[in-house]
């Protein structure tokens, strides 16, 4: 693989793995599959896109994607809890209503960020390459989000959205109301993800009302991936781990698509098939103990 | 105390299926009284303790704890007062979280979690101290995830949780019914020294009749949603645990038919 591809898949899994964090949050941390990042990373990169191209200061425009998507995750955590919609249903509910909502956002299918002014300019500014620009402002904002979601995870709330997520019968009766924990815990995975869909449209130069489709299925992956090549048991190394799920598994796809296994068209079909493995491995590994078991037994 | 008012709870009303759990059961519990329930399964034990607790709402009737309705609060708006014990000990704790984090969370029973360090180091030392009078090594292992505890420690751990911010009133549903005989009369041993001794005002289950006997002061047996005995006082001090199936006998005009109750003699 060339330099360049390597350098783009690190800084591209650097910057989803933001989403990732918020998709460990709720997947993880709630034990709650939301569906609703398929819709808040595309609203993220649609706000600060269209702020970015009339002109709002980029920092400005990228602050304003976390409030939006904190905002999809509310909606979806009411319809969960106060109207006893599934999980799943309600996050699909909001993605697609998100669709509608990014469209009319950007006024059309796409918004290129070519010629503008974004927060990575800013961080190549002492002479710095742009590239370097890249690295700095991904890190930085990587690194920060680690430190502030590990500090949440062990505050009172925090403890509270990990216990509901565990024990919710437990949770309630320590007198938590569990629906507010997981409202508040949808809220700041899609303050996360729709983060990510802004510097990830501030990286690629575009924001795209079809980014979105198959996010959830890309964090489950990557998350997965950070738990078994980092199988660590804190919570800092846990979300440390996922960090780094994000940029092997980007690494991976380069690497797949680059010695010609697969072609672009089938990512998603290698994505789902990598996901379904990684789920149903704890179940095949047991009937596969299960029988190696019984073959000693009868023979 | 607690006032419990012609309370009625009846689950899928209207369907074939209808089943009356609670059928106007009224109780009062003065401040300080540790009363123990009986009855056979199904008698509606856990259905009364859990409308108490709020994870279920009666169709009719009332519950006042100090004077105040709390009929219709949720049980997360109940738990500054009532802490409630669980048969499954897998319930009362959080698996995934460390022995300090649960008791953290019970720390803060019935307050609002803010953003602020969830555990300081003065409630460490508090916590250990704590432990250690469980006497299980707990306070050694204050950093282990839950699910590593055997159900004994856990179901210790729920009560010592239940005690660290002292509750108006504590519900103990049959919460060593799980657990082997020594390990259930441990925490039984448990119970006295954190719940009875204390002075809090409890009602516990159980399916052991001389435990029922011996523990506290006042006995209550349930049979079809309604309380069918209620006995304390002089009257229960030379209570044995026939005299105590031939009442059931007479109130109930049944054969106390549960095994379960009967066997539990010995424990
Ligand atoms: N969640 C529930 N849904 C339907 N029926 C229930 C439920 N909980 C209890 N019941 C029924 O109510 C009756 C009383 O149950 P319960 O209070 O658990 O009895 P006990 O604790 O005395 O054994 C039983 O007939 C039981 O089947
Ligand atoms: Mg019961």
């Amino acid at each position: 693989m060339s330099a360049v591809v390597i350098h783009g898949a690190i800084l591209l899994g650097l910057l989803y793995a933001i989403m990732v964090l918020g998709v460990f949050l709720t997947f993880r941390v709630l034990n709650y599959a939301d569906l609703t990042v398929d819709g808040s990373l595309p609203l993220g990169a649609a706000i600060t896109a269209s702020l970015i191209a009339t002109g709002t200061n980029p920092f400005l425009a990228t602050l304003v994607a976390p409030l939006l998507g904190a905002v999809a995750g509310l909606i979806t955590g009411i319809l969960h809890t106060k109207f006893s919609i599934t999980p799943l249903l309600s996050g699909i509910l909001t993605s697609i209503g998100l669709y509608s909502i990014n469209l009319r956002i950007m006024n059309s299918p796409n918004i290129s960020l070519l010629r503008a002014t974004t927060v990575y300019d800013y961080f190549s500014l002492g002479g710095l390459s742009a590239r370097t620009g890249e690295y700095l402002a991904a890190g930085v904002v990587v690194v920060i989000l680690v430190l502030l979601l590990y500090s949440f995870l062990h505050t009172e709330s925090g403890l509270a959205v990990r216990a509901t997520g565990d024990n919710e019968i437990m949770m309630r009766s320590q007198g938590v109301n569990t629906d507010n924990m997981k409202i508040l815990g949808l809220s700041l995975s899609n303050a996360l993800v729709a983060l990510s869909g802004a510097m990830i449209a501030q990286y690629q130069g575009f924001a795209d009302v079809n980014m979105g489709i198959g996010t959830i299925i890309v964090g489950l992956a990557s998350v997965i991936i950070g738990e078994v090549l980092f199988g660590v048991k804190s919570i800092l190394g846990k979300v440390v781990a996922v960090v780094f799920g994000s940029v092997v598994y980007r690494l991976a796809i380069a690497l797949v698509l680059r010695l010609g296994f697969i072609e672009h068209t089938d990512l998603r079909l290698f994505t789902a098939l990598l996901v379904t493995l990684a789920l149903i491995a704890p179940e095949l590994s047991k009937k596969f103990q299960a029988n190696a078991g019984s073959k000693r037994l009868s023979a | 105390m607690l006032n419990v008012k012609s309370l009625t709870k009846i689950f899928y009303p209207g369907s074939i299926n209808e089943r009356v759990a609670l059928d106007r059961v009224s109780l009062s519990l003065e401040k300080g009284q540790f009363t123990t329930i009986i009855g056979g399964n199904g008698a509606g034990k856990s259905t009364l303790l859990k409308c108490i607790a709020g994870i279920y709402q009666a169709e009719e009737g009332t519950v006042s704890l100090n004077g105040e309705e709390v009929t219709r609060l949720p049980d997360y708006r109940r738990a500054a007062s009532i802490c409630h014990v669980f048969q499954d000990p897998m319930v009362g704790t959080a698996a995934s979280l460390t022995v300090e984090e649960n008791l953290a969370l019970a720390l803060r029973r019935g307050d609002k979690r803010r953003l602020r360090w969830a555990i300081a180091d003065s409630n460490r030392v508090f916590f250990q101290e704590r432990l250690l009078s469980l006497q299980l090594g707990l306070e050694e292992r204050l950093n282990s995830p839950v699910k590593l505890l055997s159900g004994g420690q856990r179901q210790a751990l729920a009560l010592l949780m239940t005690t660290l911010k002292e509750p108006k009133l504590a519900l103990l549903d049959e919460h060593t019914a799980s657990l082997d005989p020594k390990t259930a009369n441990t925490v039984l041993e448990l119970t006295e020294k954190l719940i009875e001794n204390q002075g809090i005002t409890t009602l516990m289950v159980t399916h052991n009749m001389e435990q029922a006997l011996k523990m506290g002061h006042r006995t209550i047996m349930m049979h079809e949603g309604k309380i069918i005995l209620d006995v304390s006082g002089p009257d229960r001090k030379n209570l044995t645990v026939s005299d105590l199936v031939d009442m059931f006998y007479e109130a109930s005009g049944e054969e106390l038919q549960q095994d379960r109750l009967l066997l539990a003699k010995g424990r």
